[in-house]
């Protein structure tokens, strides 16, 4: 009995290295730099007396982000952000952090969710919706900025 | 990568093949290649295995060998039964009733034959995602023709009251269906005709292979095929019989019915210990459907804050397979339609996760996918914005 059940449960059991084959075989699924970064995301958390923040996306339709970014000399010198999100929303907001991270603010402003794509190996087609919210939130942050300046008295 | 032993939990998805389907099946994959339509012994040989197959099905459901009707899996089944009767009735009326919360084969089949001028009502469910059967009952009109309830939930192992509701509705003279391709194999199912007309079930459910499944059709049921062609299953579903598929659907379903009993004793005391341990460990939790009757393996979890393929890739990388019925896992514009139906919000439904056990299921597995989720939250919740 005992030996029967081992045998059934060696159905279950397979060497799992079938990410090669998927690539192969043109399934779509998250590239080893994405899921580096969706295990492990960069620049999370907040920042308390920072100079920018911005909050998009609808949780209800899946993911949110809170961006906030610290100024100096019109640098980027510090960046956090929070998210919630598939594992595409983590990951391209933590990549957007990362380019944006130490950036003049003028270079800042040109980053688009092509270069966070590109700076990821790329990411599933069904996913690309999702790398719009770290670029998004970052150029948001950076209005936000530039709108406390302007009110400064 | 590490090999690593997969933990499936994922059984409501599919299942693997059990040793006995498997060698039903292998002697009409190696070398009995016969058409069951044909005149020889060849043909005779694939005739005697689909027959065989036909009164083990039938024995197990009680009824009449004529009364099943091999199909290619439950969608097509679903799609027969709902087509098939609204066809074969729409004389007599054009109102159908259904629930909210079925699977998308019975509920996207009712849609569109909504859109063809059919009247369709979707009952609502309660917070524990059951059907009450009075709501079923009053929503019934002089027109209406079928009512199909799913036996039990494939997202959260709700069980319906579909006796009850099935019996209401042969008082009154309406064609009852139910989907048990969820039920069948977890929880006794008895003599099915006594309470619905016909009934779906799908072998790959239940340790049986993908590609044969089966509509239980009580004799006298009005029902057309939905394709033309030849004579094949009572000229309900023609298509030369996928023989293979069909012996080891048979093979599989005897052994359902023999393990039932102590397998869903020993799997619902396993999910239960599940349940136990995430209560315990992880906080702002809900089990899903936890206050209904369920089958005995599915738990539905909702993680406060989180989104479900998150957790789901957490976990995958770990070798732990469960599944979501997220927006982002499948490419559903909104996330599930049955949490949805539960009363649950937009963003609680984005966060649940289902865990199916099966017959391979051990208690080692169980403490350390718990084991796993409750770093798996904590992580997802420290970045999570909500």
């Amino acid at each position: 009995m005992a030996r029967e059940d081992e045998d059934w449960r060696r159905l279950y059991e397979q060497d799992r290295e079938p990410d090669i084959e998927d690539s192969q075989a043109g399934v779509i699924f998250y590239n080893d730099t994405v899921i580096e970064h969706f295990t492990n995301p960069c620049n999370v958390g907040e920042i308390d007396d920072a100079d920018g923040f911005a909050l998009i996306g609808d949780p209800s339709c899946g993911d949110q982000m809170k961006l906030w970014i610290k100024v100096e000399a019109g640098h980027i010198i510090d960046i956090k952000f929070k998210s919630f999100g598939c594992p595409g929303a983590i990951a391209t907001s933590s990549m957007a952090t990362t380019l944006a991270m130490g950036m003049h603010l003028d270079d800042a402003r040109q980053l688009t969710d092509d270069d966070v794509v590109r700076a990821l190996g790329g990411i599933p087609a069904n996913k690309q919706h999702c790398s719009l919210m770290g670029i998004s939130a970052l150029q948001a942050a950076i209005r936000d900025y530039e709108q406390r300046i302007v009110q400064r008295p | 990568m590490n090999k690593r032993t997969t933990i499936y939990l994922d059984h409501n998805a599919t299942t693997p093949l059990c040793p006995e389907a498997r060698e039903a099946m292998l002697p009409f994959i190696d070398g009995l290649y016969g058409n069951p339509s044909s005149y020889h012994h060849v043909g005779r040989q694939a005739r005697s295995a689909v027959e065989a197959a036909r009164r083990t099905i039938a024995e197990i459901f009680g009824c009449s060998p004529a009364e099943a009707v091999f199909t290619a899996g439950g969608t097509e089944a679903n799609n027969l039964a709902l087509r098939g009767a609204a066809a074969a009735l729409k004389d007599r009326g054009r109102h159908i009733i259904t629930s909210a919360i079925e699977h998308h084969s019975v509920l996207k089949t009712a849609e569109a034959l909504g859109r063809d001028g059919f009247d369709i009502t979707f009952l609502p469910v309660d917070a524990q995602g059951v059907v009450a059967p009075q709501a079923a009952a009053d929503a019934i009109r002089p027109d209406t023709i079928l009512i199909s309830v799913m036996h039990a939930n494939n997202e959260t192992g709700a069980v319906q009251p579909v006796e009850v509701i099935g019996g209401a509705a042969r008082q009154r003279g309406i064609a009852f269906h139910t989907d048990a391709v969820q039920a069948f194999g977890k929880i006794p199912q008895g003599a099915v005709f006594e309470y619905a007309d016909m009934v779906t079930v799908t072998a790959h459910k239940a340790y049986g292979p993908r590609g044969a499944g089966a509509l239980l059709v009580r004799r006298g049921t009005p029902l057309v095929p939905l394709m033309t062609g030849g004579h094949h299953e009572q000229g309900l579903r023609p298509g030369t019989e996928n023989v293979a598929a069909i012996g080891g659907f048979a093979a599989a379903a005897e052994q359902a019915v023999a393990k039932l009993a102590s397998e869903s004793a020993r799997i619902a005391a396993l999910r239960d210990r599940f349940e136990a341990l995430l209560l315990q460990a992880i906080s702002n939790i809900a089990i899903n459907s936890r206050g209904a009757p369920r089958v005995p393996n599915t738990s539905n979890v909702c993680f406060a804050g989180i989104e479900s393929e998150s957790v789901l890739l957490h976990l995958d990388l770990l070798g732990i397979c469960a599944s979501a019925g997220s927006a982002c896992t499948t490419g559903e514009p909104e996330p599930s339609h049955v949490l949805r139906a539960l009363g649950l919000s937009s963003v609680q439904a984005q966060g649940a996760v289902r865990f199916s056990l099966g017959r391979a299921t051990t208690v080692e597995q169980i403490d350390t996918v718990a084991a796993a989720l409750a770093g798996i939250v904590k992580k997802l919740r420290e970045v999570s914005s909500l």
